[in-house]
């Protein structure tokens, strides 16, 4: 594979002219007799059609963050904009989430579960059977359109619910840790259909992972997060071409890329579970 | 036979089997006639009972008592038990009491309800659903608790409407407690009246069975147990039919 060298190393890259998503400033802090800081404050831009990656120690705000720009729960301080617009406590349009736990509904079948969000937002009878046809055959689902979710697979309901949030075409896409809960095989081939379904929607995607040779295959930039409160100390370029598939964990860069995450991160590890002689 | 035919051929065998023993021992006189009557003479007296027309004004009052009973007992618990899960502070006062409520012997209360509403179908009304309420408010309480948060998360992203987001996909989540409360309401609503019925009444089901007791007419009486006891079985049937399709659809069966 005739793969760029990676600029491992590299701090956070010039920021894009036009950031698809932006954060300034942004802190979360959790209410309550004992108020628990758990992210920030942090800066992040993701450019437009970007795939990017958000590594870091267990519990250090990974998927707070990811709420805070689906904007299921409003920043502390700070600000967030989405294409322009300021994200305050409400999802806005264009954004798709799928999360690690499983979250078809048992009591639609594949088809009615995909089709479950255009029914609702008004779009006509036909496109929806031509867009969630579309989707079906995108993500390999053909054969078990009439199935209810609890005859599949954990990675076939993954697949369901990453087609019910295509089929809506959004813009960015926010996945945490969708594959956590499958085996390290499924993992990879998973990988694959998300590079696939990154590169045709052309939509930008955050992918949070725990997994750092998963960040390191499928990334253009991985953001590499303290322990709590989460900040980005690190932003790594991969600097991987725009066609590629888990092939890629056979190239040297690939090992020096996961190398280099994992030197960032396991001080951070150590301090998350509590070591006194981190780092 | 498959497995789940066998289970269901045991299951009748039993039945057939203790009604063919009760047959057996009123026969034979080993149970007192005066006790018990064998159950073939209860059928044929309930079969005239039934084309005589002499219980329909009964059965048409018992069974309006209960669906009334039944359809409010589980209106008020559903909303009664969403509007607790929402409040978690008031959930916290009243978790201790929903937990005890059935420790309450509420035919004590009888008599007063008939003071308060008369001797007519209300306080039987009351009676029952202030039986049947708690466990549809139990079962909302519970289902509401084990919606996964990824589902209201997901409704959310997917932008629907807070009222929205309840009807399609909150309720159907929590979709089998809310079916094991209305089967409990049900049981409920029919222990209420018709135990009110036995009770004090001027008509109904329970009232003709303690009338007929009273009045040392086994026929009448078993007749009339039997009666009930066939239609709460086939009711409850229907329901457990419903509930196991749901689930079975929802385990991939």
């Amino acid at each position: 594979m005739n793969v760029a060298v990676a600029q491992v190393g590299g701090r956070e890259s010039a920021p894009q002219a036009a950031a698809h998503a932006r954060l300034r400033g942004v802190t979360r802090v959790f209410g309550g007799k004992l108020p628990v800081h758990a992210l920030g404050p942090l800066d992040l831009d993701l450019a437009r059609g970007e795939f990017f990656s958000v590594v870091g120690p267990s519990g250090c705000g990974k998927s707070t963050l990811m709420d805070l720009i689906a904007g299921l729960n409003p920043p502390t301080e700070g600000s967030i904009t989405f294409e322009d617009r300021a994200v305050a406590g409400e999802v806005p349009d264009g954004i798709g989430a799928v999360f690690q736990e499983d979250a078809s509904f048992p009591w639609l079948t594949v088809r009615d579960n995909i089709a479950f969000g255009l029914r609702r937002s008004g779009v006509d009878a036909a496109e929806t059977r031509r867009r969630v046809d579309y989707v079906i055959g995108f993500m390999g689902l053909k054969d078990f359109t009439n199935a209810y979710p609890a005859q599949l697979s954990g990675g076939m309901r993954q697949r369901v619910c990453i087609a019910r949030t295509l089929v809506l075409q959004p813009r960015l896409i926010l996945l945490d840790e969708p594959f956590g809960a499958l085996d390290q095989q499924t993992r990879l081939l998973m990988g694959d259909e998300l590079l696939r379904l990154w590169r045709e929607t052309g939509a930008t995607v955050m992918l949070i992972t725990h997994a750092l040779d998963e960040a390191a295959m499928l990334s253009d930039r991985v953001g590499v997060m303290s322990s709590r409160p989460g900040r980005f100390i690190e932003t790594i370029t991969t600097g991987w071409p725009r066609e590629r598939d888990s092939n890629i964990v056979a190239d040297t860069a690939f090992g020096a890329v996961t190398a280099r995450l994992w030197s960032l991160l396991r001080g951070e590890s150590l301090k998350a579970i509590g070591a006194k002689d981190a780092r | 036979m498959s497995r789940k035919a066998a289970i269901v051929a045991t299951r009748i065998a039993v039945i057939v089997a203790a009604i063919l023993a009760l047959e057996l021992l009123c026969r034979a006189k080993i149970i007192s006639p005066l006790t018990l009557i064998p159950p073939s003479e209860m059928a044929s007296a309930l079969w005239e009972l039934i084309t005589s027309g002499k219980i329909r004004d009964d059965i048409v009052q018992t069974f309006t008592t209960v669906a009334l009973a039944f359809v409010l007992s589980v209106a008020a618990g559903f909303t009664l038990g969403v509007v607790i899960h929402a409040l978690p502070r008031v959930r916290r006062a009243l978790d201790p009491l929903l937990a005890s409520y059935y420790s309450i012997p509420f035919f004590v209360f009888y008599p007063l309800l008939i003071a308060l509403f008369g001797l007519n179908t209300v306080p039987l009304i009351v009676i029952g659903l202030v039986f049947a309420t708690a466990a549809m408010v139990i079962a909302t309480l519970n289902g509401l608790d084990r919606v996964p948060r990824v589902m209201t998360k997901t409704a959310r992203i997917l932008r629907l409407s807070p009222a929205r987001a309840v009807l399609t996909v909150t309720l159907p989540a929590a979709a089998p407690y809310l079916f094991t409360g209305l089967k409990l309401a049900l049981a409920y609503s029919f222990i209420g009246v018709i135990a009110g019925e036995f009770i004090l009444s001027g008509g109904g089901l329970g009232f003709s069975i303690a009338y007929a007791y009273n009045n040392f007419d086994s026929e009448t009486m078993y007749a009339l147990m039997m009666f009930v006891l066939v239609i709460v079985t086939i009711v409850n049937g229907v329901l457990h039919v419903l509930e196991q399709r749901m689930l079975a659809r929802r385990a991939g069966r």
